[in-house]
């Protein structure tokens, strides 16, 4: 799987968690471009994430995201 | 069950024909998917659930001190959840010499903050018990070490089983059996603990949310008081009709075992107060054989309250035995094995809990179990009776057709009723009624065991209760009125309830004669009527008019000095002192 057919399962999963049907992500993407994407719903964002790849992040890959691009290195990195 | 999701998807839709109820939940963790899966989870269950979340850790500062938000939204419902991590963290700092202490030390604070709560606020309070965390460093020796973690946390829950038995007021949320149910690795995910102050992983906020609103629900008298049984397969294994007494499967051999533990768990509802009864295809003499003459059957026919067993459509005889025992069907749980018995039933009865029971019978309690189908908020000596008071009925009713009379039946009947104020005898019976009469109910007003004795207590209030027995037994404490002195001259009628099996015994005009003597007897001029319609009171909306009172404004008024006595066959069972009555 390469980095854009993950970027578009995320950004599924973002809509169906978010519940909203115009978020279109980009590897740049920021929680401050995405509408309802707070520090609340990061966590059920990740969880969601972790259950669809079936892999888990540590702490503090969780913490070194900057945007969209750095959850995917760590997706790329444990498929 | 729902995902958080799917929950949290609720929030957005239209909960404007729900019920209110207020609600405050306070954490020493981070609440807020707690709170959204609970809101959300009331609407699933038909709640507008109005919640106010305490900030952040902030329960005693909250409890304490009586001017905070907390007292000022003036919730109907207050939860707590205190966790177990927090806890480990103070166990943690305790010096080793107290650690032995230290479960009744905790105990205290939490008392400390349930008396502020229930003293101020006429709330009911749910504390969440706490969730097992082994920190394994005694192994299994810390079950012989009372100074362990583990000891004092189930310790903890032992001693919170108790205040909460003692308080009426008190309920506890029972999150540490959520947590064997689902596993703590499902439950509970370090990484959103660390990171977040979340305790509870997102995967397990349904489970709590719906332990909570289960609770919330049954406080509001949404209970389950029947559950009906088909035969073949679901109480026995095999089909009497065709394989005949010796060879349906029950007893301890092979899958007889799942049988006989199911009715096992069905007998222990009906000790319960669970009215049971049996709905199958087959025909009477045959169904009725394993009851009487197998021995390894559990459940026998003085335990089933209404047996029907024909060749007729389900959903009919569902609807037969619903009006035999006169309660709602939303109260009602059908188990049967059958699924397309199922299906005809829920399409023709959707209000009725139809479990989706496994194909495998060994699976049926653990299923069973994971519903929580019987959640209930009392328990009362009356419970255990209730069986036999359905028998009787059904023979009352057989005895009924031989008069064609009514005044002579009843008549025949030689009614006695003893009529007493509040006491501490009747309480829990009396706020048992009110939370459980939806039908016979003028006010609909549910009322806990810390609110009657509030209501003994007042001056301002007088409290009757009936009993009604008669020739074939004795039905118990039936009838509740509540009047409240409005003025020097007026008596309002606060609550009037009485239990749906008395009907049509006159007992409403025997209730009102004495009500009328005591507004004499003390000098009021008036009685003062109120109808508040719900979804299932329609029975009682004509309830005063036939009485005679009449229409003012929305309410309904009656002049005692101008009362004609109402004909009724019912004799009190002692000379009534109205001093008992007036506090």
């Amino acid at each position: 799987m390469d980095r854009s057919e993950i970027l578009k399962v995320i950004n599924d999963i973002f809509i169906e968690t978010l519940d909203n049907e115009e978020i279109e992500l980009s590897e740049d993407s920021q929680a401050s471009d995405v509408e309802d994407w707070d520090s609340l719903s990061h966590i059920q964002l990740v969880v969601e994430v972790e259950k669809h790849f079936k892999i888990r992040f540590t702490s503090k890959e969780i913490q070194s995201w900057g945007n969209v691009g750095g959850m995917i290195d760590s997706v790329v990195a444990k498929l | 069950m729902k995902d958080f999701s799917t929950l949290k998807k609720n929030l957005k839709k239209d909960f404007s024909n729900l019920k209110k109820i207020k609600v405050a939940v306070l954490g020493d963790t981070a609440t807020q998917f707690l709170v959204q899966a609970i809101r959300g989870e009331g609407f699933e269950e038909g709640f507008d659930l109005e919640i106010w979340e305490a900030d952040f850790n902030q329960i005693e500062r909250q409890v304490l001190d009586h001017t905070s938000e907390l007292y000022e939204f003036n919730p109907q419902i207050v939860v707590i959840f205190q966790s177990s991590h927090k806890l480990l963290g103070k166990y943690n700092k305790q010096k080793p010499e107290k650690q032995n202490q230290f479960a009744l030390g905790e105990l205290e604070q939490i008392k400390d903050l349930t008396s502020n709560i229930t003293g101020a606020l006429e709330a009911k309070l749910i504390y969440y018990n706490y969730t097992e965390i082994d920190d394994a460093v005694f192994g299994n020796f810390a079950n012989k070490t009372p100074g362990s973690f583990l000891f004092q946390l189930r310790k903890l829950n032992y001693e919170l089983m108790c205040l909460a038995s003692e308080n009426p007021n008190i309920y506890l949320c029972d999150i540490s059996s959520v947590q064997n149910r689902l596993g703590k690795v499902d439950f509970f995910k370090p990484s959103i603990y660390i990171n977040t102050e979340m305790v509870l992983n997102i995967d397990a906020l349904p489970a709590v949310a719906s332990a909570t609103v289960r609770l919330i629900s049954a406080l509001q008298g949404k209970i389950k008081k029947c559950v009906i049984l088909d035969l073949d397969n679901t109480l026995w294994g095999g089909v009497i009709g065709d394989d005949g007494l010796e060879n349906i499967q029950i007893g301890s051999l092979g899958i007889g075992k799942a049988f006989t533990e199911f009715q096992y768990w069905i007998k222990k509802l009906k000790n319960r107060g669970v009215i049971v009864a049996v709905c199958s295809k087959n025909t009477e003499s045959v169904a009725k054989e394993p009851f009487e003459k197998h021995p390894d059957m559990v459940l026998r026919l003085d335990d089933i309250s209404v047996f029907i067993a024909n060749w007729e459509n389900k959903a009919d005889n569902i609807r037969q035995i619903q009006s035999i025992l006169n309660i709602g069907f939303d109260s009602m749980v059908f188990l049967d094995d059958n699924p397309f018995e199922r299906n005809i039933v829920r399409e023709n009865i959707p209000e009725i809990c139809v479990p989706e029971l496994p194909e495998d019978p060994a699976d049926y309690l653990e299923y069973l179990y994971s519903l929580n189908l019987f959640e209930t908020v009392s328990y009362s000596k009356e419970d255990a009776d209730r069986t036999k008071l359905y028998q009787i009925e059904a023979q009352r009713v057989s005895n009924q057709k031989k008069y064609t009379n009514v005044d002579d039946f009843l008549k025949s009947l030689d009614m006695y009723s003893l009529v007493e104020p509040f006491n501490k005898f009747n309480t829990p019976r009396v706020a048992q009624l009110t939370q459980r009469s939806n039908q016979f109910n003028l006010r609909t007003i549910r009322y806990t065991e810390a609110d009657i004795e509030r209501i003994s207590a007042s001056g301002e209030h007088h409290s009757f209760t009936f009993t009604l027995e008669d020739k074939f037994g004795d039905n118990g404490l039936i009838c509740v009125v509540i009047l409240k002195q409005e003025s020097s001259d007026v008596l309002f009628v606060d609550t009037w309830l009485m239990s749906c099996r008395v009907l049509k015994r006159g007992m409403e005009n025997f209730v009102l004669n004495i009500l009328v003597d005591f507004a004499l007897e003390m000098g009021f001029s008036t009685l003062k009527g109120e109808y508040l319609p719900t979804a299932k009171n329609a029975m009682v909306k004509d309830h005063y008019a036939d009485l005679g009172f009449e229409e003012e404004d929305d309410s309904w008024i009656l002049n005692v000095y101008e009362y004609k006595r109402r004909r009724n066959y019912i004799k009190p069972k002692k000379e009534l002192q109205w001093t008992e009555v007036k506090y």
